[in-house]
């Protein structure tokens, strides 16, 4: 529609100006952290948790809890927007960098392409560079707590510049391919990429 | 590690477009809760337990979008039932349920969501557990089903505050007094009229357990409500011995609730 539809007496509720600019298009802020997830929370023990990095690589490499746990981490305070039209600002984060993960493996030529997978079932899907250079990391504490199951602990994936979907919960691994191949959303009429800021989200944004 | 299965006939989209749709009729369901039927002009069928985006616009371009579930059936073409309950605060709900008359327009696209969705192709048993305005998803599932004259074993077990707040009461007692396999189990958490017979307490794993076990092993079960309800309820469902790919849930706000 080349002209916007004005809503009828709509005038709306304004955020404050400082936070504006970090707002993407059609987003609202929440105080709140809502939950999202399309089915139960799975409770995966740590004994038997573990996190892989396989596909496109020289070798598969794989960590226990107590391993990934001695990585070198980092702090991480990012603003997260989520598909459903939420937005927090300021989300406090301690995890380990992709780039830090990444120097255990040798990445093939052909990888391109990265599948995250997770308990449950879960997948999402991501081009391999919006891991890259500081843009993602795999998270075990939120603000200051470890990472409560219905948010995705033991670990989650926080890739903070795409929709929070990309974001997966109870990730397990990351698989890098040479082709791209849609997760689980992504199958389900959502954008491939879900870049907030081009407001990619659904298929055809 | 196997990846979730998804849908095997996996449709192809064009892409979702905005579109004006005209407020035909409003109907107030509780104190709190109005369903609003939203005719389309270019309506494509559903499948329940979709759900449309909604976005207002203000004359300086400032936009505001959230997403309600559908609540009609697709068997219904040309138009849509979205029921919207005000929240505190609401942007959004607080507009449309305040200053939107009939035969105002508003911007829509969709349907949206593929996973939370039930035809009656999929068969069941179907166990549907609602918190609140939650149950609207499932009343799609619900309205669907009667369209189809399906007869698969269904129930749902619905939980609200209070009797008056008790969203398609009517409906769903006449849907169950047809005796085509609906059956409708209610708990009143907060307040209960004289000689209420129905729970009067927060779903637990009793309650649940009670609920499910006429659907035998596995039924398919589909949870919507407040985070902490769905959360509760499918961790549950799961110490109960349903298998967790048996259970597809939807959580909603208000989103300034922890959680």
């Amino acid at each position: 529609m080349s002209e916007p539809f004005i809503s009828r007496g709509f005038t709306g509720k304004r955020r404050q100006p400082e936070a504006a600019e970090r707002i993407p298009p059609g987003q609202y802020l929440t105080p709140g952290f809502p939950v999202l997830s399309a089915g139960p929370t799975p409770h995966t023990p740590l004994e038997r948790w573990s996190f892989t990095l396989d596909g496109r690589v020289r070798e598969p490499v794989r960590w226990s809890w107590e391993e990934l746990l001695k990585l070198p981490s980092q702090s991480f305070t990012v603003d997260i927007h989520c598909v459903t039209k939420w937005s927090k600002l300021d989300t406090r984060w301690e995890g380990v960098s992709v780039d830090t993960l990444l120097e255990a493996v040798d990445l093939e030529q052909d990888a391109r392409f990265v599948t995250a997978y997770c308990d449950g079932g879960y997948t999402t899907n991501l081009p391999l560079p919006d891991l890259l250079n500081g843009q993602a990391f795999v998270a075990y504490r939120y603000d200051g707590q470890p990472l409560a199951p219905e948010h995705g602990g033991p670990v989650r994936l926080v890739v903070p510049h795409l929709y929070f979907w990309k974001s997966a919960k109870w990730v397990r691994g990351l698989r890098f391919m040479d082709a791209d191949k849609p997760g689980f959303w992504e199958s389900l009429g959502y954008h491939n990429r879900g870049d907030p800021w081009k407001e990619q989200r659904y298929q055809g944004d | 590690m196997t990846e979730k299965s998804t849908p095997s006939e996996v449709r192809i989209r064009q892409p979702l477009r905005w579109q004006i749709a005209t407020l035909a009729h409003v109907r107030q369901e509780t104190p709190r809760v109005k369903t609003l039927t939203l005719s389309l002009p270019e309506w494509v069928p559903h499948r329940p337990g979709q759900h449309y985006d909604v976005r207002l616009t203000a004359p300086d371009g400032y936009q505001a979008q959230r997403s309600y579930s559908i609540a009609s059936e697709p068997e219904r073409s040309g138009e849509i039932d979205l029921t919207i309950e005000l929240l505190d605060d609401g942007e959004v709900s607080s507009y449309l349920h305040q200053e939107l008359r009939q035969g105002d327009q508003v911007e829509v696209r969709g349907p949206i969501g593929g996973y939370f969705v039930w035809e009656a192709d999929m068969g069941g048993p179907l166990f549907l557990v609602a918190g609140g305005s939650g149950v609207v998803p499932l009343m799609a599932m619900i309205r669907h089903r009667a369209a189809r004259q399906s007869r698969v074993p269904t129930r749902l077990l619905f939980s609200s505050r209070s009797a008056d707040e008790i969203i398609y009461a009517g409906e769903l007692e006449k849907l169950q007094a047809a005796h085509n396999g609906l059956e409708v189990i209610h708990t009143l958490t907060r307040s209960q009229p004289p000689g209420w017979r129905g729970y009067a307490r927060r779903i637990d794993r009793q309650m649940l357990a009670e609920a499910i076990a006429p659907l035998g092993e596995a039924p398919l079960t589909y949870v919507c409500g407040p985070t902490l309800l769905v959360e509760s309820v499918a961790n549950q469902l799961v110490g109960l011995g349903l298998p967790a790919d048996r259970i597809r849930t939807e959580r909603f706000g208000p989103t300034g609730s922890p959680a």
